[in-house]
């Protein structure tokens, strides 16, 4: 396999998610890294959790904006490369949810950053999140043949 | 030239891979140890308690329940438990002990997602995925009892909002004979392994002293040998069961470990008690739309400590004023004491080891 068809498969194939919790009840992360664990397997797709913003292909929020973690989101998301598709997991990452009145809270993460993917629910299931998943990654590879070929990639 | 002791300050978090929330400390570092630590909040900050204005002293009760996701049922409890005190009504028998069950049942799987979490810090993540998959079948007994694997909103002012009839009861003994029997397993490999030892041992050593002078609560306390635990108080129906207060001596990461394992025995203990002596009964009693004015608090133990709650009311609907003291924050002064001195390698593990939930801490 050449480099060409190696990053393009592995484009489709295993895209790297990475997860911020920005001010979310914990409800929802729990939840995400329970797709990680046996039972739901997330990594059976493909997908693998990373620490890195710049390793990363698809991010996944959990919980509102504040005023304070509005620009490190803001950080985060420039830092990933193109293309890339954001999942905002719960309805707090929606609209704001539960904490919507509350003084500190903007809203949803679309406030600062373009969202492709919503997986609702109060905390969402793993089971939604792993399609919401799936999903994020059906949009990448669109995104990606959008983008061009991989030769334009690497230039 | 370059002096090699030269001081350097690294940010760990709010974005980093070790816990999933944000928890952001500045690190002075001089030649890989420690020197001092500053940790910045406001990351999770949400405003939650000013949310008494705007909802009800009813709706409240959801949005405590949404403080954390990890503990809730326990939040919701302290909040109920506060505002009951505060009318004066007695809840049900049977409703406070379905209150015992549900939190040791939190507890359970709080202390598991924790051990998952420490393995991962170290770099064990054979451990993590085993401890985490005990946990699936804690989560899903609350599924079947209260329709929600994460946040089931069970506590109402006045009682609890579900029952769990005795067919359920069986099925759940059951599912938490096997749990035992996989928490036995953790437990000898938790005694055993040369790799967990070496990352724990005698790492953030609290002495009996320097832990009742920090103010920790908790796990983190009853490791360094203070015997505090407030279910000792007999809230909801803890003065009926009969436990103990679960201590080590030797405060440093590992006895915090053994506390926190032993006490999953103990809350399935508490919980088959339970269950052996729930009484008949109504789940909740109807109370009275406005309330009295006045002031009232509640303490809970909680899987990482004692929360307390402070409630003053005016009368009417709403509530005045909400206070809480988390766990968390009573037990980060002992973190910021443990950290200087330390190497950096070992941050995550000191991280960890007092159970940090930064949402419930901000708010
Ligand atoms: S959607 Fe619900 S469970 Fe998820 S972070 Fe928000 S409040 Fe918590």
């Amino acid at each position: 396999m050449g480099l060409k068809e190696f990053i393009e498969k592995s484009f489709k194939k295993s895209p790297w998610v990475l997860h911020y919790n920005c001010s979310s009840c914990n409800g929802c992360d729990i939840e995400i890294l329970a797709c990680m664990t046996p039972l739901y397997d997330m990594e059976r797709f493909g997908m693998v959790n990373v620490g890195n913003p710049k390793h990363a292909d698809i991010l996944v929020v959990t919980g509102t904006v504040n005023t304070k973690n509005k620009e490190v989101l803001k950080n985060i998301y420039d830092q990933m490369p193109d293309p890339k598709v954001v999942v905002a997991v719960g309805v707090c990452a929606a609209t704001g949810g539960v904490f919507r009145e509350a003084y500190n809270v903007l809203g949803g993460i679309d406030k600062v950053i373009p969202v492709d993917v919503y997986v609702p629910g109060c905390p969402a299931k793993p089971e939604a999140i792993i399609d919401g998943l799936y999903k994020a990654a059906e949009i990448l590879k669109e995104k990606y043949e959008k983008m061009g070929k991989a030769e334009e990639v690497l230039k | 030239m370059i002096r090699m002791s030269e001081k350097s300050t690294i940010p760990f978090g709010p974005q980093h891979p070790v816990l999933p929330e944000p928890i952001h400390l500045k690190l002075i570092i001089e030649d890989e140890k420690v020197v001092e630590a500053y940790p910045a909040f406001g990351f999770v900050h949400r405003g939650l308690e000013m949310l008494v204005k705007k909802k009800d002293f009813n709706q409240m009760v959801y949005v405590v329940d949404h403080i954390c996701g990890i503990c809730s049922a326990m939040h919701g409890q302290a909040y109920c438990q506060a505002v009951e005190e505060l009318i004066g009504i007695d809840v049900p028998e049977r409703a406070k002990y379905l209150r015992v069950i549900w939190a040791e049942l939190h507890r359970i799987h709080s202390h598991l997602l924790w051990f998952g979490l420490l393995a991962d810090a170290f770099g064990f993540e054979n451990l993590f995925m085993l401890s985490w998959r005990i946990r699936e079948k804690i989560m899903d007994i609350l599924e079947a009892t209260a329709g929600n694997r994460v946040i089931i909103s069970v506590n109402v002012v006045g009682g609890v909002r579900r029952d769990i009839d005795s067919e359920q009861a069986r099925w759940l003994l059951d599912e938490l004979k096997e749990v035992e029997k996989s928490i036995k397993e953790l437990d000898k490999i938790m005694r055993n392994n040369y790799t967990i030892k070496q990352r724990t041992v005698g790492i953030g050593v609290l002495t009996k002293e320097e832990a009742y002078m920090l103010g920790t609560v908790g796990p983190v306390l009853r490791g360094s040998g203070v015997p505090i635990d407030m279910r000792t108080t007999g809230y909801a129906a803890y003065k009926d069961l009969d436990f103990e207060p679960i201590v080590e001596k030797d405060g440093d990461t590992y006895a915090r470990t053994i506390v926190r394992v032993r006490e999953m025995f103990q809350s399935i203990d508490l919980v088959r008690q339970a269950i052996s002596k729930i009484p008949e009964g109504e789940l909740n009693v109807k109370i009275k739309p406005n309330l009295p004015a006045g002031e009232a608090i509640s303490r809970v133990e909680q899987p990482r400590g004692e929360v307390f709650y402070y409630i003053k009311s005016n009368g009417g609907k709403y509530l005045d004023r909400l206070r809480i003291r988390t766990p968390t924050f009573a037990n980060l002064a002992s973190l910021l004491h443990m950290l200087p001195g330390s190497t950096l390698a070992d941050v995550p593990v000191l991280v960890l080891t007092i159970d940090p939930c930064i949402s419930c801490t901000e708010r």
